[in-house]
């Protein structure tokens, strides 16, 4: 089986993110990058499936600059098998990359030359936000899709997913090849041990350039303009629970006035 | 222009997200002088789309097969109706079925397509939306490239729709078996059974986080304050991942977006990703012991106690001031 994990590199979650002066784009210098949270799950989940069955191929996939092969070297020490970058030497991690459009366009070529029986990635990349690659992918392949997992069972006639929605855990049974986005509960992905990141050092990360997959970018969404927004507010703090009712009282006289 | 607004239900009532999404339709609909049709789909859904009629004329997709929300059949179907009927913009409110069955489609129809818009304007004949990035800390400003464009609305951003003064015509949609996908097999959904409002649609809301050491607790210092201020319960991350509540109650970037009247946060510490899901919210009240606590940077008001001393003693307080 292969398992094709596209992933993305976003900036790490715990830093602060800054605005450029232009409005244009968040500062990137100094910024740490990381795998998406959610495509460092999906890569988990590929790995585990690798370690429970025989000659499972695990690709691990990023689209980007030459600053991508950080990432996808951790991709490496955490077990894949291969990784590749498709190089835009346009690409920009100040707007959050190229559009989900643009993704699954490329993702599709990829799938065309490696055929895997699945592509595993993230529900969302935690910079845009937008939630739609997985889903354009899978119309795109006309392939099943299981948004969402927080778990996948490998069955003999195709999967049994389990997925997180708005109303509660709902399970859905998909034929192969299909495209599975991952949800936070399914697994913690594990840290590279250092030997295995020294080890990926040698390994040969694939470079396609853009021109080769006859895919021509067409922007979708255009950003206009960005604002950065506070929700700062300042706290009245209460010296114990009846000053505390009294602030909440004094509210809902206020609204009823 | 044609705007198509993709509306969602729960056999019994139109959810009230959808009510929202007819609500920003109708408003643009107004400044571009454009025609909103609404698309319900379901089996058995004819008291549903007089409900949605009393707001647009409806558009009625009725059938076993559309009866589970499977993402390759109900995309089908809506990008079948926006091509058949040269639909320029579909719309539907931002949950998990759009993101998963909407945006399958908005891929079907070439991917023109904006997630959680929260404002729009029609400035010289195009539509200009504000979306958040970056769990919040950047509302970016865009316009999509291609038709038709297909966008997905936050709620908690628009009020829902007003009725029409005579409801709008109800016109049953054929719906072709034969070309309907079987990719997928509906098995079946877990839901835990609540008496609360969903979190996404109470003016109250108490969430809970890694303070709390288990369900019995989390049901009895969040949800008893939750009922007597006859609110919804939520969670951080904290306590989901750790089996405590369930998903569905989780706040924050990846879970659901809420901006209630008054948001209680009771032992919950305020990463980055939880204030995403709360920060809009009218009031916010914070109780956490530790001082420094993120939390307290984006509340109103805060206690810094231990909730479990405290939040009992507030429950009773706030039940009497209701007598």
């Amino acid at each position: 089986m292969k398992i094709l994990v596209p992933t993305k590199r976003v900036p790490d979650t715990d830093q602060k993110i800054r605005l450029r002066d232009d409005r244009r784009g968040i500062d990137t210098e100094h910024l740490p990058f990381v795998i998406n949270p959610f495509d460092a799950i999906a890569l988990e989940e590929a790995i585990r499936i690798g370690e429970q069955q025989d000659s499972v191929e695990v690709l691990a996939v990023g689209i980007g600059t030459e600053l991508y092969e950080t990432e996808l070297r951790t991709a490496l020490a955490m077990g894949a098998d291969r990784a590749l970058l498709v190089e835009v030497p346009e690409y920009s991690d100040a707007q959050g990359g190229l559009d989900s459009w643009n993704v699954a366009c490329l993702l599709r070529e990829i799938v065309h030359r490696e055929e895997p029986d699945m592509v595993l990635m993230g529900k969302q990349a935690v910079d845009d936000d937008a939630s739609q690659a997985a889903q354009f992918l899978a119309a795109l392949l006309n392939w099943p899709q299981a948004t969402f997992a927080s778990s996948v069972d490998i069955q003999p006639e195709g999967l049994r997913v389990a997925r997180e929605t708005d109303s509660g855990i709902e399970t859905i049974q998909i034929g192969l090849p299909a495209v599975i986005s991952t949800d936070l509960r399914l697994n913690e992905p594990r840290y590279a041990s250092l030997p295995s990141i020294l080890k990926s050092r040698k390994k040969p990360i694939e470079r396609i350039p853009l021109a080769d997959l006859g895919v021509l970018l067409e922007p979708r969404i255009e950003i206009l303009d960005m604002e950065a927004v506070s929700a700062h507010r300042s706290c009245q703090f209460a010296d114990d629970v009846d000053q505390l009712v009294g602030f909440l009282r004094q509210d809902t006289e206020a609204a009823e006035e | 222009m044609i705007i198509l607004v993709v509306l969602e239900h729960d056999q019994q009532q139109l959810r009230p997200g959808s009510l929202s999404a007819i609500g920003f339709a109708n408003d643009l609909a107004r400044q571009a002088g454009a025609e909103v049709l609404c698309l319900l789909l379901g089996d058995a859904i004819e008291p549903l789309a007089q409900q949605a009629a009393q707001f647009a004329p409806v558009l009625a997709a009725s059938s076993p097969l559309l009866a589970d929300p499977l993402a390759d059949r109900h995309a089908h179907v809506i990008a079948d109706v926006a091509s058949n009927r040269q639909v320029d913009l579909v719309v539907a409110a931002s949950s998990t079925y759009s993101r998963d069955v909407v945006s399958r489609a908005g891929g079907v129809l070439g991917g023109a397509m904006a997630s959680d818009i929260v404002a729009h304007a029609w400035t010289d004949g195009r539509l200009e939306m504000k979306r958040p990035m970056y769990a919040g800390a950047i509302l970016a400003t865009v316009v999509l490239q291609s038709s038709p464009q297909v966008v997905t609305v936050r709620p908690s951003a628009y009020p829902a729709a007003e009725p029409l003064a005579t409801a709008g015509e109800i016109t049953p949609l054929v719906v072709d078996g034969t070309s309907l996908p079987s990719h997928a097999n509906y098995d079946r959904l877990e839901s835990k059974p609540s008496h609360r409002p969903d979190v996404t649609e109470a003016s109250v809301v108490v969430s809970g986080g890694r303070a709390i050491r288990n369900s019995d607790d989390f049901e009895r210092l969040v949800g008893g304050l939750a009922d007597c201020l006859g609110g919804a319960t939520g969670s951080s991350r904290a306590l989901v991942d750790a089996g405590i509540t369930p998903n569905e109650l989780q706040v924050g970037q990846t879970g659901k977006i809420v901006s209630p009247d008054l948001y209680l946060a009771l032992g919950i510490s305020g990463a980055v990703q939880h204030l995403a899901g709360m920060k809009n919210s009218k009031r916010i009240v914070a109780i956490n012991s530790d001082p420094d606590a993120p939390i307290f940077e984006v509340a109103d008001y805060g206690l810094v106690a231990d909730i479990y001393e405290v939040v009992p003693d507030l429950t009773s307080k706030l039940a009497c001031d209701k007598t």
